[in-house]
């Protein structure tokens, strides 16, 4: 009985996906609405749900993908991948006011150097301070700190042992789960509501499935301008960290 | 009718991914360079093209609006399978290099934002939820409140 549950969760994965989905948002809300007096956004409530059900699935599991890797629910893979992510960032867009963008768009582009230095400078910064001396592996780290795409590729690049390349992903999961938790929280303080503000935050921060998630959690209309920018970011951080940043520890250190 | 909204909004993506990946190999870098902004930018032309001619049906736009709507979910389906469990235990250098990222990241947003825009989304803190009610009905019923409804709560906000 039990097993041929299973079966059939795995078997119509996605769908069994969209239920658990659809429940996990009523429960947020209701604790949003209910507990939190609407004061903290049922969006935030859900993507802190989700990421908490993440730890227990890979505790359990010891998979790589959260709570995807348990059986029961392998479908939630498929609807939050890059796939289906990237189509509803885009259908975001429907609606957006292009003279916002044209208008922040100069600094927009200022915001991505920024914030791809700035990481990658904070991450190399930490390494040192532990004591890594080679600039293969304080550049693997610090580029793990831009995103956690743009590190095991710097890394791959220079040839950076997989224990360096390893933490560089560590690192770049921190961030980019730790602006999950902290752009709703902080949002206020750094005057996260308009689309001009998020545009430069999607440009500092950048790394996309933290930039998608914090700002679905602060006001979802901002989703689209912080996406924008955000997209262009791992891109960059890719161009940037195995060469010219690369060039820059090596002249430093 | 509702798939020619899913198809513009899927055809823009390949699109963009296509532009992405060109200008990823033109730089030789192992990534696609933006085809996410280059598919929200081409939609955003499209679809603004085909509502001046008038072209643009309210089942086209609820083909698209469905999948706007279907966001916060798939993020939180994302978040639920992030490598959490990693990102704890990478140690100290991984925490505190991702950390002072995020930090320094947040801090700078005012700094280059520069003088704040009177143009702040007025402070609501279900302002999203109610007005994203709209889309979520219309997807049903292709009820084209929901566009001018969006536009009208947005449009003051985004003046300048």
């Amino acid at each position: 009985m039990i097993d041929s549950l299973v079966h059939l969760f795995d078997k119509y994965h996605l769908v069994a996906a969209f239920a658990v989905i659809g429940l996990a948002m009523y429960v947020a809300y209701w604790i949003s609405n209910n507990l939190t007096r609407g004061k903290l956004h049922g969006s935030a409530i859900a993507i802190i749900l989700g990421l908490v059900l993440a730890y227990v699935g890979g505790a359990t599991t010891g998979g790589s993908k959260g709570l995807s890797d348990v059986t029961l629910f392998s479908g939630l893979g498929l609807m939050g991948g890059g796939m289906l992510r990237d189509l509803a960032i885009i259908a975001t867009a429907y609606g957006v006011n292009l003279k916002e963008i044209r208008q922040t768009g100069f600094r927009g582009v200022v915001a991505l150097f920024v914030g791809v230095l700035i990481s990658f400078v904070a991450g190399g910064g930490v390494a040192i301070a532990f004591g890594y001396t080679d600039p293969v592996d304080i550049t693997t780290i610090g580029a793990g700190a831009v995103t956690y795409i743009v590190g095991p590729v710097t890394g791959a690049t220079l040839g950076a042992s997989s224990e360096v390349v390893a933490l560089s992903i560590a690192a770049g999961l921190v961030k980019s789960i730790l602006t999950m938790v902290a752009t709703p929280m902080t949002a206020r303080l750094i005057g996260l509501d308009n689309p001009r503000s998020a545009m430069i935050f999607g440009g500092l921060i950048g790394t996309t499935s933290g930039v998608a998630a914090g700002l679905a959690a602060t006001d979802a209309r901002l989703v689209p301008y912080g996406a924008m920018t955000a997209t262009f970011y791992t891109g960059l951080g890719i161009l940037l960290a195995p060469t010219v940043l690369f060039l820059a520890v090596r002249a430093v250190m | 009718m509702v798939i020619y909204g899913v198809a513009l909004l899927a055809g823009c993506m390949m699109a963009g991914l296509v532009i992405g990946d060109l200008l990823g190999e033109m730089l030789n870098i192992d990534s696609n360079l933006g085809g996410v902004g280059i598919a929200m930018l081409l939609l955003i032309f499209i679809t603004g093209v085909l509502k001046d001619r008038g072209k643009m049906a309210d089942s086209t736009a609820s083909g698209i609006n469905f999948w706007n709507a279907m966001y916060i979910p798939i993020v939180v389906a994302m978040a639920a399978s992030q490598n959490v469990v990693a990102a704890f235990s990478g140690g100290m250098v991984a925490l505190v290099a991702g950390v002072l990222a995020v930090v320094l990241g947040l801090a700078l947003v005012p700094l280059l934002t520069g003088k704040r825009p009177e143009s702040a989304l007025e402070d609501d803190p279900l302002a999203g939820e109610t007005r994203y009610t709209p889309t979520r009905t219309s997807v049903t019923t292709g009820a084209p409140v929901l566009d001018r409804n969006r536009h009208a709560s947005s449009t003051p906000a985004h003046k300048h």
